[in-house]
Protein backbone atom coordinates (compact mmCIF):
# COMPACT_ATOMS: atom_id res chain seq x y z
CA UNK A 1 0.00 0.00 0.00
CA UNK A 2 1.45 3.37 -0.95
CA UNK A 3 2.12 5.98 1.73
CA UNK A 4 -0.61 8.19 0.32
CA UNK A 5 -3.28 5.52 0.62
CA UNK A 6 -2.03 4.77 4.09
CA UNK A 7 -2.39 8.36 5.20
CA UNK A 8 -5.88 8.50 3.66
CA UNK A 9 -6.77 5.46 5.75
CA UNK A 10 -5.04 6.38 9.01
CA UNK A 11 -5.37 10.18 9.23
CA UNK A 12 -9.03 10.16 10.30
CA UNK A 13 -8.21 7.98 13.32
CA UNK A 14 -6.91 10.79 15.57
CA UNK A 15 -5.40 13.64 13.56
CA UNK A 16 -8.45 14.36 11.48
CA UNK A 17 -11.04 12.49 13.48
CA UNK A 18 -14.57 13.01 12.11
CA UNK A 19 -16.20 13.42 15.53
CA UNK A 20 -13.67 15.29 17.63
CA UNK A 21 -12.08 17.40 14.90
CA UNK A 22 -14.39 17.72 11.90
CA UNK A 23 -17.54 17.92 14.12
CA UNK A 24 -19.43 15.42 11.98
CA UNK A 25 -21.81 12.65 12.95
CA UNK A 26 -22.23 13.62 16.56
CA UNK A 27 -25.92 12.83 16.97
CA UNK A 28 -25.55 9.09 16.70
CA UNK A 29 -22.22 9.09 18.51
CA UNK A 30 -24.08 10.20 21.61
CA UNK A 31 -27.30 8.30 21.40
CA UNK A 32 -26.14 4.73 20.84
CA UNK A 33 -23.26 4.64 23.29
CA UNK A 34 -24.94 3.48 26.50
CA UNK A 35 -24.07 -0.14 25.67
CA UNK A 36 -21.01 -1.33 23.81
CA UNK A 37 -22.69 -3.90 21.56
CA UNK A 38 -25.08 -1.35 20.04
CA UNK A 39 -22.15 1.01 19.54
CA UNK A 40 -20.13 -1.67 17.72
CA UNK A 41 -23.07 -2.51 15.47
CA UNK A 42 -23.57 1.16 14.67
CA UNK A 43 -19.86 1.58 13.81
CA UNK A 44 -19.99 -1.39 11.49
CA UNK A 45 -23.11 -0.08 9.76
CA UNK A 46 -21.65 3.38 9.35
CA UNK A 47 -18.33 2.08 8.05
CA UNK A 48 -20.04 -0.07 5.42
CA UNK A 49 -22.27 2.78 4.28
CA UNK A 50 -19.49 5.40 4.17
CA UNK A 51 -17.04 3.14 2.32
CA UNK A 52 -19.55 1.91 -0.27
CA UNK A 53 -21.20 5.28 -0.83
CA UNK A 54 -17.81 6.94 -1.23
CA UNK A 55 -16.79 4.29 -3.76
CA UNK A 56 -20.08 4.52 -5.66
CA UNK A 57 -20.04 8.30 -5.79
CA UNK A 58 -16.38 8.38 -6.85
CA UNK A 59 -17.23 5.93 -9.62
CA UNK A 60 -19.85 8.20 -11.18
CA UNK A 61 -18.37 11.54 -10.09
CA UNK A 62 -17.69 12.72 -13.66
CA UNK A 63 -21.28 12.12 -14.69
CA UNK A 64 -23.06 13.92 -11.84
CA UNK A 65 -24.34 17.40 -12.78
CA UNK A 66 -23.28 19.60 -9.91
CA UNK A 67 -26.66 21.25 -9.26
CA UNK A 68 -28.43 17.96 -8.51
CA UNK A 69 -25.49 16.26 -6.82
CA UNK A 70 -26.93 16.37 -3.31
CA UNK A 71 -30.06 14.51 -4.36
CA UNK A 72 -28.01 11.88 -6.23
CA UNK A 73 -25.72 11.41 -3.24
CA UNK A 74 -28.71 11.15 -0.92
CA UNK A 75 -30.32 8.50 -3.12
CA UNK A 76 -27.17 6.37 -3.16
CA UNK A 77 -26.71 6.75 0.59
CA UNK A 78 -30.38 6.07 1.34
CA UNK A 79 -30.33 2.86 -0.72
CA UNK A 80 -27.23 1.62 1.12
CA UNK A 81 -28.77 2.48 4.49
CA UNK A 82 -31.93 0.56 3.59
CA UNK A 83 -29.76 -2.49 2.82
CA UNK A 84 -27.95 -2.16 6.17
CA UNK A 85 -31.23 -1.62 8.02
CA UNK A 86 -32.93 -4.62 6.43
CA UNK A 87 -29.94 -6.91 7.04
CA UNK A 88 -29.78 -5.83 10.69
CA UNK A 89 -33.49 -6.61 11.02
CA UNK A 90 -32.87 -10.00 9.47
CA UNK A 91 -29.77 -11.07 11.40
CA UNK A 92 -29.68 -9.04 14.62
CA UNK A 93 -33.28 -8.25 15.48
CA UNK A 94 -32.87 -7.27 19.13
CA UNK A 95 -29.94 -4.94 18.45
CA UNK A 96 -31.81 -3.40 15.55
CA UNK A 97 -34.75 -2.82 17.91
CA UNK A 98 -32.50 -1.07 20.43
CA UNK A 99 -30.87 1.11 17.78
CA UNK A 100 -34.43 2.13 16.75
CA UNK A 101 -34.35 5.13 14.41
CA UNK A 102 -30.62 5.63 14.57
CA UNK A 103 -29.81 3.17 11.78
CA UNK A 104 -32.12 5.15 9.53
CA UNK A 105 -30.41 8.31 10.66
CA UNK A 106 -27.12 7.13 9.11
CA UNK A 107 -28.60 8.74 5.97
CA UNK A 108 -28.39 12.15 7.50
CA UNK A 109 -25.21 11.34 9.40
CA UNK A 110 -23.02 14.19 8.31
CA UNK A 111 -19.96 11.94 8.07
CA UNK A 112 -21.40 10.09 5.10
CA UNK A 113 -22.54 13.12 3.14
CA UNK A 114 -19.59 15.19 4.31
CA UNK A 115 -17.05 12.68 3.03
CA UNK A 116 -18.97 12.13 -0.20
CA UNK A 117 -19.00 15.85 -0.83
CA UNK A 118 -15.48 16.65 0.41
CA UNK A 119 -13.52 13.61 -0.75
CA UNK A 120 -15.33 11.25 -3.10
CA UNK A 121 -16.27 14.00 -5.57
CA UNK A 122 -12.58 14.74 -6.21
CA UNK A 123 -10.78 11.45 -5.79
CA UNK A 124 -10.53 7.99 -7.32
CA UNK A 125 -12.61 4.97 -6.39
CA UNK A 126 -9.98 3.11 -4.35
CA UNK A 127 -8.86 6.17 -2.39
CA UNK A 128 -12.47 7.12 -1.67
CA UNK A 129 -13.18 3.61 -0.45
CA UNK A 130 -10.18 3.82 1.90
CA UNK A 131 -11.25 7.27 3.05
CA UNK A 132 -14.68 5.85 3.90
CA UNK A 133 -13.14 3.00 5.88
CA UNK A 134 -10.75 5.40 7.62
CA UNK A 135 -13.49 7.81 8.65
CA UNK A 136 -15.63 4.89 9.75
CA UNK A 137 -12.72 3.75 11.92
CA UNK A 138 -12.19 7.22 13.34
CA UNK A 139 -15.88 7.36 14.25
CA UNK A 140 -15.57 3.88 15.77
CA UNK A 141 -12.62 4.91 17.94
CA UNK A 142 -14.72 7.65 19.55
CA UNK A 143 -17.84 5.51 19.84
CA UNK A 144 -16.00 2.57 21.37
CA UNK A 145 -14.16 4.75 23.88
CA UNK A 146 -17.32 6.58 24.95
CA UNK A 147 -19.43 3.43 25.13
CA UNK A 148 -16.75 1.54 27.08
CA UNK A 149 -16.66 4.31 29.69
CA UNK A 150 -20.45 4.56 29.85
CA UNK A 151 -21.05 0.83 30.07
CA UNK A 152 -18.25 0.24 32.59
CA UNK A 153 -19.41 2.91 35.01
CA UNK A 154 -23.12 2.67 34.22
CA UNK A 155 -23.59 -1.07 34.60
CA UNK A 156 -20.20 -2.34 35.75
CA UNK A 157 -19.64 -4.51 32.71
CA UNK A 158 -18.08 -4.40 29.25
CA UNK A 159 -19.89 -6.16 26.40
CA UNK A 160 -22.05 -7.85 29.04
CA UNK A 161 -19.12 -9.31 31.02
CA UNK A 162 -19.00 -8.12 34.62
CA UNK A 163 -15.88 -6.11 35.43
CA UNK A 164 -17.04 -4.26 38.54
CA UNK A 165 -19.38 -6.48 40.59
CA UNK A 166 -22.55 -4.51 41.38
CA UNK A 167 -23.96 -4.00 44.86
CA UNK A 168 -27.24 -5.59 43.74
CA UNK A 169 -25.41 -8.84 43.00
CA UNK A 170 -23.40 -8.89 46.21
CA UNK A 171 -20.44 -6.91 44.88
CA UNK A 172 -19.17 -3.51 45.93
CA UNK A 173 -19.78 -1.17 42.97
CA UNK A 174 -22.70 1.25 43.07
CA UNK A 175 -23.56 1.98 39.41
CA UNK A 176 -23.78 5.63 38.49
CA UNK A 177 -27.12 6.37 36.93
CA UNK A 178 -25.93 9.48 35.09
CA UNK A 179 -23.99 7.27 32.67
CA UNK A 180 -27.28 6.05 31.22
CA UNK A 181 -28.60 9.56 30.76
CA UNK A 182 -28.09 11.82 27.80
CA UNK A 183 -25.68 14.37 29.35
CA UNK A 184 -22.89 11.94 30.22
CA UNK A 185 -22.19 11.22 26.55
CA UNK A 186 -21.71 14.91 25.81
CA UNK A 187 -19.48 15.49 28.80
CA UNK A 188 -17.35 12.40 28.02
CA UNK A 189 -16.82 13.55 24.44
CA UNK A 190 -15.99 17.04 25.72
CA UNK A 191 -13.33 15.59 28.01
CA UNK A 192 -12.08 13.32 25.21
CA UNK A 193 -11.57 16.39 23.02
CA UNK A 194 -9.71 18.01 25.89
CA UNK A 195 -7.37 14.99 26.18
CA UNK A 196 -6.76 14.72 22.42
CA UNK A 197 -6.08 18.41 22.04
CA UNK A 198 -3.67 18.44 24.94
CA UNK A 199 -1.46 16.15 22.83
CA UNK A 200 -2.34 17.40 19.34
CA UNK A 201 -1.50 21.06 19.59
CA UNK A 202 -2.34 21.58 15.91
CA UNK A 203 -6.05 21.11 16.62
CA UNK A 204 -6.26 23.98 19.13
CA UNK A 205 -8.80 26.69 18.37
CA UNK A 206 -7.82 30.32 18.79
CA UNK A 207 -9.87 32.09 21.46
CA UNK A 208 -11.90 35.12 20.31
CA UNK A 209 -10.54 37.23 23.12
CA UNK A 210 -7.22 37.01 24.87
CA UNK A 211 -7.73 37.11 28.62
CA UNK A 212 -5.19 39.46 30.18
CA UNK A 213 -3.77 38.41 33.51
CA UNK A 214 -4.67 41.03 36.08
CA UNK A 215 -1.60 42.09 38.03
CA UNK A 216 -1.59 44.35 41.05
CA UNK A 217 2.22 44.40 41.17
CA UNK A 218 2.42 46.17 37.84
CA UNK A 219 0.56 49.22 39.07
CA UNK B 1 -57.73 19.66 22.48
CA UNK B 2 -56.02 18.87 25.77
CA UNK B 3 -54.37 15.88 24.14
CA UNK B 4 -52.76 18.08 21.50
CA UNK B 5 -51.55 20.65 24.00
CA UNK B 6 -50.00 17.86 26.05
CA UNK B 7 -48.28 16.49 22.94
CA UNK B 8 -47.00 19.97 22.07
CA UNK B 9 -45.54 20.58 25.53
CA UNK B 10 -44.08 17.09 25.59
CA UNK B 11 -42.33 17.49 22.25
CA UNK B 12 -40.83 20.82 23.31
CA UNK B 13 -39.66 20.11 26.83
CA UNK B 14 -39.80 16.47 27.85
CA UNK B 15 -38.72 14.89 24.60
CA UNK B 16 -36.63 17.75 23.28
CA UNK B 17 -35.11 16.45 20.06
CA UNK B 18 -31.79 18.19 20.55
CA UNK B 19 -31.21 17.79 24.25
CA UNK B 20 -32.67 14.42 25.06
CA UNK B 21 -32.24 12.56 21.77
CA UNK B 22 -29.06 14.33 20.58
CA UNK B 23 -30.49 15.01 17.15
CA UNK B 24 -29.34 17.78 14.88
CA UNK B 25 -26.21 18.04 16.99
CA UNK B 26 -23.91 18.92 14.10
CA UNK B 27 -25.72 22.12 13.23
CA UNK B 28 -26.57 22.60 16.89
CA UNK B 29 -22.86 22.90 17.68
CA UNK B 30 -21.73 24.51 14.43
CA UNK B 31 -24.33 27.29 14.11
CA UNK B 32 -24.65 28.39 17.72
CA UNK B 33 -21.93 31.00 17.91
CA UNK B 34 -24.33 33.94 17.67
CA UNK B 35 -27.90 34.37 18.84
CA UNK B 36 -29.06 35.94 15.55
CA UNK B 37 -27.93 33.14 13.26
CA UNK B 38 -29.12 30.56 15.77
CA UNK B 39 -32.56 32.17 15.71
CA UNK B 40 -32.57 32.06 11.90
CA UNK B 41 -31.78 28.36 11.85
CA UNK B 42 -34.33 27.71 14.60
CA UNK B 43 -37.13 29.38 12.64
CA UNK B 44 -36.14 27.51 9.48
CA UNK B 45 -36.29 24.21 11.36
CA UNK B 46 -39.75 25.02 12.77
CA UNK B 47 -41.08 25.79 9.29
CA UNK B 48 -39.53 22.74 7.64
CA UNK B 49 -40.51 20.37 10.45
CA UNK B 50 -44.06 21.74 10.49
CA UNK B 51 -44.43 20.95 6.79
CA UNK B 52 -42.43 17.75 6.30
CA UNK B 53 -43.66 15.71 9.27
CA UNK B 54 -47.34 15.97 8.24
CA UNK B 55 -46.40 15.43 4.57
CA UNK B 56 -44.50 12.27 5.43
CA UNK B 57 -47.39 11.22 7.63
CA UNK B 58 -49.73 11.35 4.63
CA UNK B 59 -47.22 9.44 2.51
CA UNK B 60 -46.88 6.77 5.16
CA UNK B 61 -50.60 6.43 5.77
CA UNK B 62 -51.73 6.33 2.17
CA UNK B 63 -48.80 4.78 0.30
CA UNK B 64 -46.33 2.90 2.46
CA UNK B 65 -48.31 1.42 5.33
CA UNK B 66 -49.26 -2.23 5.22
CA UNK B 67 -52.74 -2.41 3.73
CA UNK B 68 -52.61 1.10 2.26
CA UNK B 69 -53.18 -0.35 -1.21
CA UNK B 70 -56.13 -2.51 -0.14
CA UNK B 71 -58.49 -0.37 -2.27
CA UNK B 72 -56.48 -1.30 -5.36
CA UNK B 73 -56.66 -4.99 -4.59
CA UNK B 74 -53.31 -5.47 -2.84
CA UNK B 75 -54.26 -5.86 0.84
CA UNK B 76 -50.93 -7.47 1.76
CA UNK B 77 -48.63 -5.01 0.04
CA UNK B 78 -46.23 -3.55 2.64
CA UNK B 79 -43.98 -0.86 1.27
CA UNK B 80 -42.65 0.37 4.61
CA UNK B 81 -39.10 -0.73 3.72
CA UNK B 82 -39.11 2.13 1.20
CA UNK B 83 -39.73 4.53 4.08
CA UNK B 84 -36.24 5.99 4.45
CA UNK B 85 -35.74 6.79 0.80
CA UNK B 86 -39.19 8.33 0.39
CA UNK B 87 -38.96 10.46 3.54
CA UNK B 88 -35.58 11.87 2.59
CA UNK B 89 -36.83 12.46 -0.96
CA UNK B 90 -39.88 14.32 0.35
CA UNK B 91 -37.74 16.37 2.70
CA UNK B 92 -35.24 17.30 -0.02
CA UNK B 93 -38.05 18.21 -2.42
CA UNK B 94 -40.00 20.28 0.12
CA UNK B 95 -36.90 22.17 1.22
CA UNK B 96 -36.15 22.95 -2.43
CA UNK B 97 -39.70 24.13 -3.11
CA UNK B 98 -39.80 26.11 0.12
CA UNK B 99 -36.57 27.81 -0.85
CA UNK B 100 -37.98 28.86 -4.22
CA UNK B 101 -41.30 29.99 -2.71
CA UNK B 102 -39.59 32.07 -0.02
CA UNK B 103 -37.28 33.60 -2.62
CA UNK B 104 -40.28 34.60 -4.72
CA UNK B 105 -42.75 35.79 -2.07
CA UNK B 106 -40.81 36.57 1.11
CA UNK B 107 -37.37 37.76 0.00
CA UNK B 108 -36.63 39.29 3.42
CA UNK B 109 -37.13 36.00 5.20
CA UNK B 110 -35.22 34.20 2.46
CA UNK B 111 -32.23 36.49 2.94
CA UNK B 112 -32.39 36.05 6.68
CA UNK B 113 -32.38 32.26 6.44
CA UNK B 114 -29.70 32.23 3.76
CA UNK B 115 -27.58 29.12 3.69
CA UNK B 116 -29.41 27.40 6.56
CA UNK B 117 -32.43 26.44 4.54
CA UNK B 118 -30.70 24.02 2.11
CA UNK B 119 -28.58 22.67 4.96
CA UNK B 120 -31.71 21.53 6.75
CA UNK B 121 -32.13 18.68 4.27
CA UNK B 122 -29.23 16.91 5.91
CA UNK B 123 -30.21 17.88 9.43
CA UNK B 124 -31.01 14.65 11.22
CA UNK B 125 -33.73 16.35 13.21
CA UNK B 126 -36.07 16.58 10.23
CA UNK B 127 -35.67 12.94 9.21
CA UNK B 128 -35.87 11.87 12.86
CA UNK B 129 -39.16 13.76 13.19
CA UNK B 130 -40.56 11.63 10.37
CA UNK B 131 -39.15 8.39 11.78
CA UNK B 132 -40.42 9.02 15.31
CA UNK B 133 -43.80 9.97 13.89
CA UNK B 134 -43.99 6.56 12.16
CA UNK B 135 -42.60 4.65 15.12
CA UNK B 136 -45.15 6.15 17.51
CA UNK B 137 -48.03 5.89 15.07
CA UNK B 138 -49.23 9.52 15.15
CA UNK B 139 -52.27 10.43 13.07
CA UNK B 140 -52.42 13.52 10.85
CA UNK B 141 -53.36 16.26 13.37
CA UNK B 142 -50.95 14.77 15.91
CA UNK B 143 -48.17 14.86 13.34
CA UNK B 144 -48.79 18.57 12.67
CA UNK B 145 -48.54 19.32 16.38
CA UNK B 146 -45.51 17.06 16.79
CA UNK B 147 -43.70 18.63 13.83
CA UNK B 148 -44.18 22.19 15.06
CA UNK B 149 -43.46 21.23 18.67
CA UNK B 150 -40.27 19.38 17.82
CA UNK B 151 -39.04 22.30 15.73
CA UNK B 152 -39.84 24.78 18.50
CA UNK B 153 -37.94 22.67 21.01
CA UNK B 154 -34.88 22.67 18.78
CA UNK B 155 -35.15 26.41 18.15
CA UNK B 156 -35.33 27.17 21.86
CA UNK B 157 -32.41 24.91 22.66
CA UNK B 158 -30.15 26.39 19.99
CA UNK B 159 -30.98 29.99 20.95
CA UNK B 160 -30.27 29.19 24.59
CA UNK B 161 -26.92 27.62 23.69
CA UNK B 162 -25.99 30.55 21.47
CA UNK B 163 -26.75 32.95 24.32
CA UNK B 164 -24.47 31.02 26.64
CA UNK B 165 -21.69 30.77 24.04
CA UNK B 166 -21.76 34.52 23.45
CA UNK B 167 -20.97 35.04 27.12
CA UNK B 168 -18.51 32.15 27.20
CA UNK B 169 -16.17 33.94 24.82
CA UNK B 170 -15.01 36.20 27.61
CA UNK B 171 -14.12 33.42 30.02
CA UNK B 172 -10.72 31.97 30.67
CA UNK B 173 -10.88 28.43 29.34
CA UNK B 174 -7.87 26.05 29.20
CA UNK B 175 -6.57 26.13 25.59
CA UNK B 176 -7.29 22.46 24.70
CA UNK B 177 -10.88 22.90 25.84
CA UNK B 178 -11.33 26.12 23.87
CA UNK B 179 -14.14 26.09 21.31
CA UNK B 180 -15.55 22.64 20.66
CA UNK B 181 -14.61 21.01 23.96
CA UNK B 182 -16.28 23.52 26.24
CA UNK B 183 -19.31 23.62 23.97
CA UNK B 184 -19.83 19.89 24.40
CA UNK B 185 -19.64 20.22 28.16
CA UNK B 186 -22.02 23.19 28.13
CA UNK B 187 -24.56 21.24 26.08
CA UNK B 188 -24.14 18.37 28.55
CA UNK B 189 -25.01 20.68 31.43
CA UNK B 190 -28.02 22.20 29.61
CA UNK B 191 -29.29 18.75 28.77
CA UNK B 192 -28.82 17.70 32.40
CA UNK B 193 -31.08 20.55 33.47
CA UNK B 194 -33.64 19.43 30.87
CA UNK B 195 -33.70 16.04 32.60
CA UNK B 196 -35.71 17.80 35.28
CA UNK B 197 -38.68 17.77 32.89
CA UNK B 198 -38.45 14.05 32.30
CA UNK B 199 -40.50 13.06 35.32
CA UNK B 200 -43.53 15.10 34.23
CA UNK B 201 -46.53 13.07 33.15
CA UNK B 202 -48.98 14.80 30.84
Amino acid sequence: MSTESKSVLLDPLIDNNPVTYQVLGICSALAVTTQMDTALMMCLGLMVVTALSNAAIALIRHNIPSNVRIIIQMTIIASLVIIVDESLKAFAWDISKRLSVFVGLIITNCIVLGRAEAFAMQNGVWDSFLDGIGNGLGYSVVLITVSAIRELFGSGSILGFTILPLVDNGGWYVPSGIMFMAPSGLIIIGVLIWVIRSFKVKQLEQPDYKIEVHRFEAI
Amino acid sequence: MEHYIALFIRSIFIENLALSFFLGMCSFLAISKQVETALGLGIAVIIVQGITVPANNLIYQFILQEGAWAWAGYPELDLSFLGLISYIGVIAAIVQVLEMALDRYFPALYDALGIYLPLITVNCIVLAGALFMVERGYNFPESVVYGIGGGTGFAMAIVALAGIREKLRYSDIPPPLQGLGITFITVGLISMSFLAFSGIQL
